[in-house]
């Protein structure tokens, strides 16, 4: 399988003050036609700085690309205009962001804001934009009837709807959802999810699918990568990553989970916080926390390792 | 552990403005304001020992003379010399622009947070109160309370604070109505503190951003709305000097003797700047969440 | 066990331009003592202000609540002072629910300077040592200010504020909501430990139904402002009663792979507590429902030991 997109060694920085937080350092990944990955992490961790980093919608002067790669069917986006990149946003690449409330513009009809899109990057005559940008709403499950209404007629997870069908019009190869059902029930989240899922299915669109949420993970994505503090500490399948955590960090996160399905007396946390993203160890990120760690892993850079098939890890005591 | 925290009762209690004051003096700009406001105060008070000349030696022999090294900023139509009238302008000015703004800025806080703490009937009686006093014109209200009081400089302080109450109420209740939903507020009720607590403890402090803002500019009004009176003989009677007095009664010469009014101008712009440079340094020192 | 806080018919009403808003509506509940009772429901069924009133942030519309065996639903302010020595809440947002402007320790000991629990200084500052041990906060940071702290040392200031006056009854409004996991269990260790340490009763306000499963002995669920199920956490889950408690454990994503669930998944979105019909307010969205059920509000019924639901076809439905 061809790979749609490729990540290597992406690094990101911000100036706070006279502080460099090293929000993302060195996140590798790649992403086949089709697939879909799941970033998991914490607050903090640098998922939604990694999808910004993508889209090269790094926020300049304070955030600042240090380098690395990302390559979409073979080009490298970083290195293009922000003219060129004006075309691939939105038309080949699309994001969601968390909230729905937000992201709507409340002046504009929510078919009016579907129907933008098309004119910016497609040849489509008004009218075969708005026939479009209707299709777009019933496959996302709204009425095409509601096209003139405005987006505060909408309840939470239809204002969700209504972005996930802004960010499908122009059929893009790859979607960035970050933390798409996380403002919403859980209802109306399955609600949600399950027509993704169908959407996806169809539209054989790829997704980076950013989320705190580990039920989520699995309910929707192919691949998993776990991230902690910059960088992806635990990658690989579905399967590889429920079945057979292997970094202590992704063991923890699995264990501190209070289940609906089994009962626990008392829940395992991991101890401690995550380290100030200013002053990260010279070694590995989550020492401190660790219960495996020993003096080594403070003070020695861990490398990636591939401990199965697709399956890797940054962690020298488990590899 | 336990006793060192102990052992530092009053330590902890001083090191709070201790670092309030720290803080400040980090802050060069603040620094600079508040130096700039200590030679005010410095003039004023010695101003007897430091003017070369009174405030009132007239001398027609001698009128509009350009500055000049004798007369530093000149001299006016009556042939007195404008530094030496700026001097002593300083108690004038500086006294009742700063208590003027204490008076209204206490005053109007205090019934913005009652109005936008309680709601409902005590916020329509208070608002429509100063909703009423707002269509006055400020100095045309400030005229008829000074012309009801006579002259004097209580009066003109006094008159000059009810007529900026309004725009401190307004402001500061809309700052009270943002804080007072915040959840710590409702934190506070649960935890049994009383209305009074809440506000001051609670409310206000997080309202001090916008009340200093205001307060800083409240001095500069209310030294341009003291000529004001004093134009209209309502004021502070001549010849004692006062900043904008000066400005006003140099106005008919500032085609061709524009010195005469530029340095009047020229202290009250330095007091404003002075100000906000201070006002703002505080505000900043008074938030903790901008410690570094 | 004795029961220590008992609320009958409670309902709470808001005047909007609309009409009354039902935001509670004839709840009723008892929690016995050192144990827990968790309220579920999605955004908007009444959970929160639920809690403030029971607390008295909120004054009642109907019904009355019993602390201790004493109707408490009317009291005047002296007594509602003495109340609030008892009665505790955790707020959700531990950004919003801590003075930006006063340092961990002033926020701690607020509460105890209000009653004027210490004599001195000195021992004020003891309390503030230990409470802050117990809820595992390092006193180095006493003079810290709330946005110097991630949210779970921010949850931890709150807590210990609500333990400072020695509470019976704590209401904890969504406390782990909006924490990150692998620091939500150490929170939830907390509390579960504080319970047992101080013999302490919770109302556990939460969205989250993992959460809830893991820390309550019962269980209540809401929907519009209405009790729809109230039962024993292991009843609850092992058999579900209403459709709506069905479908809500079937929509919860479970982050096991090998667990396979059956989904139900309901039409449309909860509509609004304004002036509702009377009829049983899922009806709507109820894959379930009949004719009656657009008709006739459902009475709650004891379909077991304890185990109240309301729904016309009670034991009957099983979307499961």
């Amino acid at each position: 399988m061809e790979k749609l997109i490729e990540v290597k060694d992406l690094r990101i920085e911000f100036a706070s003050g006279k502080k460099i937080v090293k929000a993302v350092n060195g996140v590798s990944f790649s992403l086949e036609k089709g697939k879909t990955i799941g970033l998991v992490g914490e607050t903090g961790a640098g998922k939604t700085t990694t999808a910004l980093g993508i889209m090269n919608l790094v926020p300049a002067p304070a955030g600042r690309i240090r380098g690395g790669e990302v390559l979409f069917k073979g080009e490298d986006l970083l290195t293009k205009t922000q003219q060129e990149m004006r075309q691939t946003r939105g038309n080949r690449i699309s994001m969601i962001f968390q909230d729905p409330m937000t992201s709507l513009n409340p002046v504009f009809t929510v078919g009016d804001q579907i129907a933008e899109g098309l004119h910016l990057h497609t040849k489509l005559s008004a009218l075969e934009a708005t026939v479009k940008a209707q299709d777009m709403m019933e496959r996302v499950g709204i009425p095409a009837a509601r096209y003139n209404e405005y987006p505060h007629q909408f309840s939470g997870g239809m204002k969700q709807r209504v972005i996930i069908a802004i960010a499908l019009a122009c059929s893009p190869e790859l979607l960035i959802a970050d933390e798409p059902t996380t403002a919403l029930d859980v209802t109306i989240q399955a609600q949600v999810l399950d027509m993704m899922r169908n959407i996806r299915n169809k539209l054989n669109t790829s997704m980076i699918m950013i989320t705190h949420d580990l039920g989520v993970v699995k309910e929707i994505c192919d691949q998993v990568a776990v991230m902690y503090a910059g960088q992806i500490i635990e990658s690989g399948s579905l399967k590889q990553i429920y079945k057979n955590p292997q970094h202590p960090y992704t063991e923890g996160l699995f264990k501190s989970l209070p289940k609906i399905n089994e009962n626990t007396e008392r829940l395992i946390p991991i101890k401690g916080i995550m380290p100030d993203p200013t002053n990260l160890p010279e070694g590995c990120s989550f020492a401190s926390r660790c219960p495996i760690a020993d003096k080594s892993c403070v003070n020695i850079r861990q490398l990636s390792k591939e401990i199965e098939k697709g399956h890797f890890i940054r962690c020298m005591k488990r590899s | 552990m336990k006793k060192s925290f102990k052992g530092n009762s009053k330590l902890v209690k001083s090191s709070q403005s201790k670092e309030i004051a720290y803080r400040l003096w980090q802050n060069k700009a603040a620094m600079a304001g508040l130096l700039i406001l200590l030679v005010y105060v410095f003039l004023a008070i010695f101003a007897d020992h430091l003017a070369p000349y009174g405030f009132d030696d007239q001398d027609l022999s001698r009128r509009f003379i350009r500055p000049s090294a004798k007369y530093l900023f000149g001299t006016d139509n009556l042939g007195r010399d404008i530094f030496s009238r700026i001097i002593y302008g300083t108690r004038i000015s500086l006294r009742v622009g700063l208590i003027s703004v204490a008076i209204s800025s206490s005053i109007g806080t205090l019934l913005g947070a009652i109005a936008g703490f309680y709601g409902k009937a005590v916020d329509n009686i208070i608002m429509r109160c100063v909703d009423v006093m707002l269509a006055i014109p400020s100095i045309l209200l400030a005229i008829s309370i000074a012309a009801a009081l006579g002259p004097g400089l209580s009066n003109v302080m006094i008159a000059i604070s009810i007529g900026s109450i309004p725009s401190f109420a307004r402001i500061v209740r809309a700052s009270v109505l943002t804080v007072k939903e915040q959840e710590f507020v409702e934190a506070a009720r649960s935890i049994g503190a009383s209305d009074l607590r809440i506000i001051v403890r609670h409310i206000l402090p997080n309202c001090l951003a916008t009340i200093i803002v205001q307060a800083t500019l409240g001095v500069a009004g209310a030294i341009l709305s003291t000529s004001g009176l004093s134009f209209i003989g309502l004021g502070i009677s001549p010849p004692t000097p006062e900043w904008g007095s000066m400005l006003s009664a140099g106005r008919q010469y500032i085609r061709d003797h524009g010195y005469i009014v530029f340095f009047p101008g020229l202290a009250i712009m330095i007091t404003i700047f002075a100000l906000n440079l201070f006002g703002d340094g505080l505000r900043d020192a008074l938030d903790p969440r901008l410690k570094t | 066990m004795q029961e220590l806080v008992r609320v009958e018919n409670l309902k709470k009403y808001f005047k909007t331009p609309l009409g009354m808003l039902h935001a509670v509506d004839d709840v009723s509940f008892s929690i016995k003592q050192n144990t827990t009772l968790g309220v579920v429901g999605e955004s908007g069924c009444g959970k929160s202000t639920l809690g403030r009133t029971a607390l008295h942030l909120l004054k009642s519309t109907d019904g009355k609540i019993f602390f201790e065996g004493k109707d408490v639903t009317n009291v005047n302010k002296r007594q509602l002072r003495q109340l609030r020595r008892n009665m505790q809440i955790i707020f959700q947002d531990p950004f919003s629910s801590l003075n930006p402007r006063m340092c961990v320790k002033d926020i701690i000991i607020e509460p105890l300077k209000i009653y004027k629990v210490c004599k001195s200084k000195g021992e004020l500052e003891d309390k503030a040592v230990e409470l802050m041990s117990t809820v595992g906060l390092s006193t180095r940071l006493a003079l810290s200010y709330p946005h110097e702290l991630d949210g779970g040392r921010r949850q931890r200031i709150g807590v210990a504020r609500a333990l400072a006056l020695n509470p019976k009854f704590i209401i904890c409004d969504e406390p782990v909501s909006a924490l990150d996991v692998s620091i939500q269990a150490q929170i939830l260790n907390l509390m579960q430990d504080l319970q047992k340490e101080r013999d302490l009763t919770y109302l556990f306000i939460t969205h989250n139904l993992s959460v809830v499963k893991h820390i309550s002995d019962e269980i209540l669920v809401m929907y519009l402002g209405k009790v729809i199920e109230y039962a024993k956490t292991e009843d609850l889950f092992a058999r579900p009663l209403h459709p709506y408690t069905q479908a809500l454990l079937s929509a919860i994503p479970v982050p096991d792979y090998d667990y396979v669930q059956k989904r139900v998944l309901l039409k449309g979105e909860i509509s609004s507590p304004i002036e509702p019909q009377k009829c049983c307010r899922f009806a709507g969205r109820c894959p379930a429902a009949q004719e009656i059920c657009f008709k006739q509000e459902p009475k709650m019924v004891d379909m077991g030991i304890r185990h109240l639901t309301a729904c016309h076809f009670a034991g009957q439905v099983n979307l499961l």
